[in-house]
């Protein structure tokens, strides 16, 4: 039987790195870009994790790890699961996360496909969070990374059991330090490589641009409503803004204020001050997927993330139908945004997560 | 250093030493400039013009009919665009096939793009073009036929000949890329009839960045590049001497060994061919049989995803192909092997093993021993995609 593992290598410090302590452990690694735009859409500089600059330093760490690699292309995949429904859903009103569709379709589908079809018996990428899988039930578990501000859970919880069966992510075990002095261990010139940031296929533009030049059509402006549904300003389109968004709003009073709701139907934006925010006891989550158990009957008592490094709040998690649940909050917390991913923990494990869903 | 098992030779081929010798002697003994007045220029002047008499003496053509260019994709652009630019006033509509190779298809694109209407002929489930689709394509405004001498992908040669004579008869420029073909197979630009004829040098164990266009004398092009009056003014720039040279030393290597080397890969191609088809069902071989290069097989896999089965390979050192270079990492099926009216999930369950002087038949053996294992791993992982 061969030990092969495929990584997934964007270039950056961590998947380098797991690569690295893969090969180490006695694997033979395959590394493995995605390409994922084309080069021409003004993708590729040093922050973003699948330009053509990337893809290069990705190729010299597994030259420099003496590891095979290869540049696939996943392009349609890309377009299709991730561009497509970060487009649709920001022009819903709605704020989605693409990273966890990325995860979930680019990397542990049509990835982890490629690498069954290379024989590798796991599929790693440079995640900081860990699969563990010791429970009598035999259910693969996805708990936090150990460095907590690292953490990328949140971004995972979509991911299924024979995703996670199959999943290894080896920094997951370490914290950013330990990484970079490994990096720096194994001769790695991307050692001290900043951070990767924002969204990895939009650069130098805003998400607003991006996705009005991907519609294809201008956005159409609209009225910006207080409390009392008088108008006191005029939004750019919908795209431009999000639920708890205080900056850029051009409204000529001197409070802040901040977003409320967007609706779509009829291509408004709501604002609050602060103190005024309606607060929420309660969210609709959609397409929740479970991983520490097969679906609950009953309430289970959950902490909840509901952006990526916001700190966990108590809940109690409410099972529904047909994918559903709701996420009670002990105390009353900021709104939500629509197309948003909730992800509910018990301590450092991961019990499901969901998109958050508008209420009607 | 064991390099592994080459089998991608129609993407490109190793440097020959002869070849490396002509380069090395030239670039650093000639390093004169051929434009030159002095002693320097002089030398490197004779070894480009002796080297234009290689090539062209090869060829079947004139000295003053070659001109040298930085590869295949700028001679097709030159001749291609060129002699477009120049008739334009004559009429607007270019005629070529399904099957180019892209430095074709996208100068026909651009044509278009420009006003130019471009006839693109099918190929029939062998890979070939038929002279007459050819000939009922010609219209009084038709100034320019483009077909390929052989495809890349499937090694089909085209009736070049008899298209050459439909074109000399209606009086249109013909040209063709005879990239793969050069070195391979016979190629006499008077028996042919064709006006241009591209080749180039790193398909026939020369360096890569060089390569001619065969202009017939009397066929005017516009250039492409303005600059000095080098190559009669339709390519500028100071010469590639050692480039060329090695060109030279390539082609006529290349030419003399034709036959006995033809007889050598036409051997390692049926071997391999026979030798999977013992081994694995389903497979379908991609290409005319009767009417084909030497170096190239194409065979498709039923059910298999032809990149999976490229980089298992690769992960054991034997090097193959799922198309043309130029289009690897492109997830849609050969344009290609879909023009021959192969469905799509079969296109992408193809590779292309093209065979160079350099393998044997112990390299072929040990493919046709370790494919049969792959493709049945493939098949059995049960995904009835055979594609991502």
């Amino acid at each position: 039987m061969i030990n092969r593992v495929v990584v997934a290598m964007s270039g950056g410090v961590d998947s380098s790195v797991a690569a690295g302590i893969l090969r180490d452990t006695g694997h033979e690694v395959v590394g493995i870009g995605l390409q994922l735009v084309d080069s021409l859409d003004s993708v590729g500089t040093e922050r973003s994790c699948c330009g053509i600059g990337a893809m290069e330093d990705a190729r010299r760490v597994a030259e420099s790890l003496d590891i095979p690699f290869y540049v696939l292309n996943f392009k349609e995949a890309f377009k299709a699961s991730v561009i497509d429904y970060f487009v649709s859903s920001y022009l819903k009103g709605e704020t989605p996360n693409p990273c966890v569709p990325c995860n979930k379709v680019i990397k542990f589908e049509e990835l982890l496909r490629v690498a069954k079809g290379l024989e590798a018996r796991f599929l790693a990428t440079g995640h900081y969070a860990r699969v563990v899988h010791d429970r009598p039930d035999g259910r693969y578990q996805l708990k936090k990374g150990v460095d907590p501000d690292k953490d990328q859970s949140y971004f995972l919880y979509p991911l299924s059991q024979e995703q996670l069966a199959h999943a290894v992510f080896p920094v997951g075990e370490m914290t950013k330090k330990e990484t970079r002095e490994l990096a720096e261990g194994l001769g790695l010139k991307v050692h001290d490589k900043p951070e990767s940031q924002d969204i990895c296929f939009i650069d130098g533009c805003s998400y607003a641009e991006y996705i009005e030049d991907n519609n294809g059509s201008r956005f159409t402006p609209g009225p910006i409503l207080d409390e009392s549904g008088s108008v006191i300003g005029e939004h750019r389109g919908l795209p431009f803004y999000t639920v708890g968004q205080r900056r850029g709003l051009g409204l000529k009073i001197p409070k802040p204020m901040y977003v409320t709701a967007i609706d779509p139907e009829s291509n408004s934006i709501y604002v609050a001050p602060h103190g005024h925010l309606k607060r929420e006891d309660c969210v609709l989550l959609d397409r929740v997927n479970y991983i520490a158990t097969t679906g609950p009957k009953m309430p289970v008592r959950v902490t909840a993330r509901t952006r990526h490094r916001s700190p966990e709040v108590d809940a109690f998690l409410v099972p529904l139908d047909e994918g559903t649940a709701h996420v009670e909050f002990d105390e009353p917390q900021e709104p939500t945004a629509p197309g948003q991913s909730v992800v509910l923990y018990d301590r450092d494990t991961v019990v499901a997560g969901g998109v958050v869903k508008r209420r009607d | 250093m064991d390099r592994g098992i080459y089998l991608d030779n129609a993407a490109t081929t190793p440097v020959r030493q002869e070849v490396q010798d002509t380069f090395d002697e030239v670039l650093s003994g000639t390093f004169g400039n051929a434009s030159s007045i002095h002693t320097f220029g002089q030398d490197a002047k004779r070894v480009l013009e002796e080297s234009r008499e290689t090539v062209a003496s090869r060829i079947g053509a004139q000295p003053d009919e070659v001109i040298f260019t930085s590869g295949g994709t700028e001679s097709d652009n030159l001749a291609v665009r060129g002699a477009a630019y120049v008739l334009k006033d004559r009429g607007r509509h270019v005629i070529t096939t399904a099957i180019e190779h892209p430095a074709v298809l996208n100068c026909c694109g651009a044509l278009e793009r420009e006003g130019f209407d471009v006839t693109y002929l099918p190929v029939d489930l062998e890979c070939r073009v038929h002279p007459d689709w050819v000939l009922d394509a010609i219209r009084p405004d038709t100034i320019l036929i483009t077909v390929m001498f052989a495809n890349n992908e499937t090694g089909s040669v085209q009736p070049i000949e008899e298209i050459g004579g439909i074109a000399r008869q209606k009086g249109v420029i013909f040209h063709t890329d005879a990239v793969q073909a050069v070195g391979k197979v016979p190629v006499d630009v008077d028996d042919l009839g064709v006006d241009l004829l591209s080749i180039s040098a790193h398909k026939i164990y020369g360096p890569k960045g060089i390569g001619g266009l065969y202009v017939r004398k009397g066929t005017t092009l516009d250039p492409l590049v303005y600059g000095g009056h080098h190559e009669k003014n339709l390519r500028p720039g100071t010469e590639n001497v050692p480039g060329i040279a090695a060109f030279a030393r390539a082609i006529e290597l290349a030419t003399v060994e034709l036959a006995s080397v033809k007889e050598h890969l036409e051997l390692l191609k049926e071997r391999l061919a026979n030798g999977i088809q013992e081994r694995i069902d389903m497979v379908h071989r991609n290409g005319s049989r009767d009417s084909c290069l030497p170096n190239i097989l194409n065979m498709s896999f039923s059910g298999v995803d032809g990149e999976a089965l490229l980089l298992n390979l690769d992960l054991m050192g034997i090097a193959v192909s799922t198309g043309s270079a130029c289009s690897s990492g492109a997830t849609e099926p050969s344009h290609v092997l879909l023009a021959m009216g192969i469905e799509p999930l079969l296109a992408q369950a193809s590779l292309r093993f093209s065979f160079g002087r350099e393998n044997t038949e112990e390299e072929i053996d040990r493919v046709i021993e370790v494919l049969p294992d792959i493709v049945k791993r493939l098949r059995g992982l049960g995904d009835s995609r055979a594609v991502r």
